[in-house]
């Protein structure tokens, strides 16, 4: 279970996220090239690049997921993850799908689901629902967490204009609570001074083994 | 500890709302067990003989049924990256999933071995010592069985690889759990053949879920 003070103190107050000249191959294959970033509280980081840049991958690997091959990853504080895929069970209903993530998180149940508009589908199961809504679900996980560093991976797939513009509204609160956030997408975010990192596409990049 | 608990919680929920995968085991169990009378003939006496021996190889090969999904559909549909990152450690998180499959898949054996065992002719008396030597069987085979899904996991033809990578794995959990049955026919002492048999199981205790948290680090990176 992570506590506070599993965590470094950061170097300056605020603090959240270094991330310092990762490289990571897939196979033999370069797919993040020295990346460096930081993070502050309050930050709002659009990660852009073409498809296979390794947007996702970075993601993974400062969520810890996977291990840089070479560089450093230092997180100052907790972290909520959104994949790609959803993680709800269809079988399960949505409060049941939440559930795990309310007992470790420190946000109420309620609370999430109403700023997403969710909780007239509390008790519904995951198959039942259309996709925009099991994003929003996937989505109300992270806000459980209660975690600072927020990394979304495309968090926007199949959702309305609607639930985008709440979804912003969420995210502009989380920033104005301290939080950070990264995301990857592909269509423009309802968030204001957003940071922006550009991944270069290394697919033309020739790559040998030179152990 | 909650998070352990939740885990569990959350597999056996799974495990009801889709019952035909967890019958799927049992009735597998079941089936393979009866059909050793058709095969073997109607003699009493050859079907008691071999009875605690059908029951344990039937029961370690319906372990083995289920876990080709233990944490597959966590990695398809990305709840092992989620566990991975918020949940408790991932040696606790392969264990809470080894502790549901016995509970969804070893205690309903247990339960059926009962039948089974009285269909071959396994006395009365003898029930209570098959039914105590396969409770700590089918825990080492869960334990064993859930390192192996965890470090198949992700690998092409990882339902193939599984079997070859338990069944040797098990083989000291079938000898001396046989042994242990057999005890009573025998009018010999099933002592020692349950002490190794819990020795089997407490080696794998703490070493399976390690081992299996590694295998899921590395399949999610």
């Amino acid at each position: 279970m992570t506590t506070p003070s599993d965590f470094p103190p950061p170097p300056t107050p605020g603090r959240l996220l270094d991330v310092e000249d990762v490289t990571v191959f897939r196979g033999d294959r370069l797919v993040l090239d020295g990346v460096s970033l930081t993070l502050d509280a309050g930050d709002a980081m659009i990660l852009t690049g073409p498809n296979g840049a390794g947007k996702s991958t970075l993601l993974r690997t400062i969520s810890g997921l996977r291990r840089p091959d070479s560089g450093d990853v230092v997180r100052y504080g907790a972290l909520a993850w959104l994949g790609h895929q959803d993680a709800l069970k269809p079988g399960l209903t949505l409060a049941q799908n939440l559930a795990l993530a309310e007992k470790l998180g420190t946000t109420s149940l309620p609370d999430a689901l109403d700023a997403l508009d969710l909780t007239h589908l509390t008790d519904l199961p995951a198959r039942l629902l259309s996709s925009g809504q099991k994003r929003r679900a996937a989505f109300a996980r992270v806000m459980l967490s209660g975690a600072p560093l927020w990394l979304l991976d495309e968090p926007t797939v199949g959702l309305d204009v609607a639930s985008i513009e709440r979804l912003g509204a969420v995210m502009a609160a989380h920033r104005a609570k301290g939080g950070a956030m990264i995301v990857t997408t592909h269509v423009p975010l309802p968030l204001d001074n957003t940071r922006s990192h550009e991944l270069p596409s290394l697919a033309h990049v020739e790559s040998f083994w030179l152990s | 500890m909650t998070a352990f608990l939740a885990l569990i919680d959350r597999d056996l929920r799974l495990a009801f709302r889709f019952g035909a995968d967890t019958l799927a085991s049992l009735l597998f169990f079941i089936l393979c067990g009866s059909l050793f009378p058709l095969a073997l003939g109607p003699s009493p006496d050859l079907l008691r003989h071999m009875g605690p021996g059908i029951i344990w190889v039937c029961a370690l090969l319906a372990c083995l049924l289920p876990l080709d999904r233990l944490f597959g559909a966590e990695l398809e549909d990305g709840s092992l990256d989620l566990l991975m990152l918020t949940g408790p450690a991932p040696a606790a998180v392969a264990f809470a999933k080894m502790a549901a499959h016995w509970l969804t898949t070893g205690l309903p054996l247990l339960i059926a071995s009962i039948p089974l065992g009285i269909m071959l002719g396994v006395k009365g008396s003898e029930l209570p010592l098959l039914l105590a030597g396969l409770a700590m069987g089918t825990m080492s085979l869960s334990l064993l069985g859930g390192m192996a899904a965890s470090i198949v996991l992700g690998a092409r033809r990882g339902g193939v690889l599984l079997p070859l990578l338990v069944l040797p794995l098990a083989t000291p959990v079938l000898i001396f759990g046989a042994a242990s049955s057999y005890a009573g026919q025998l009018a010999t002492s099933p002592a020692a053949s349950l002490d190794l048999l819990g020795a089997c199981l407490f080696a794998c205790l703490p070493l399976c879920p390690l081992a299996a948290g590694q295998g899921l680090k590395a399949a999610v990176g």
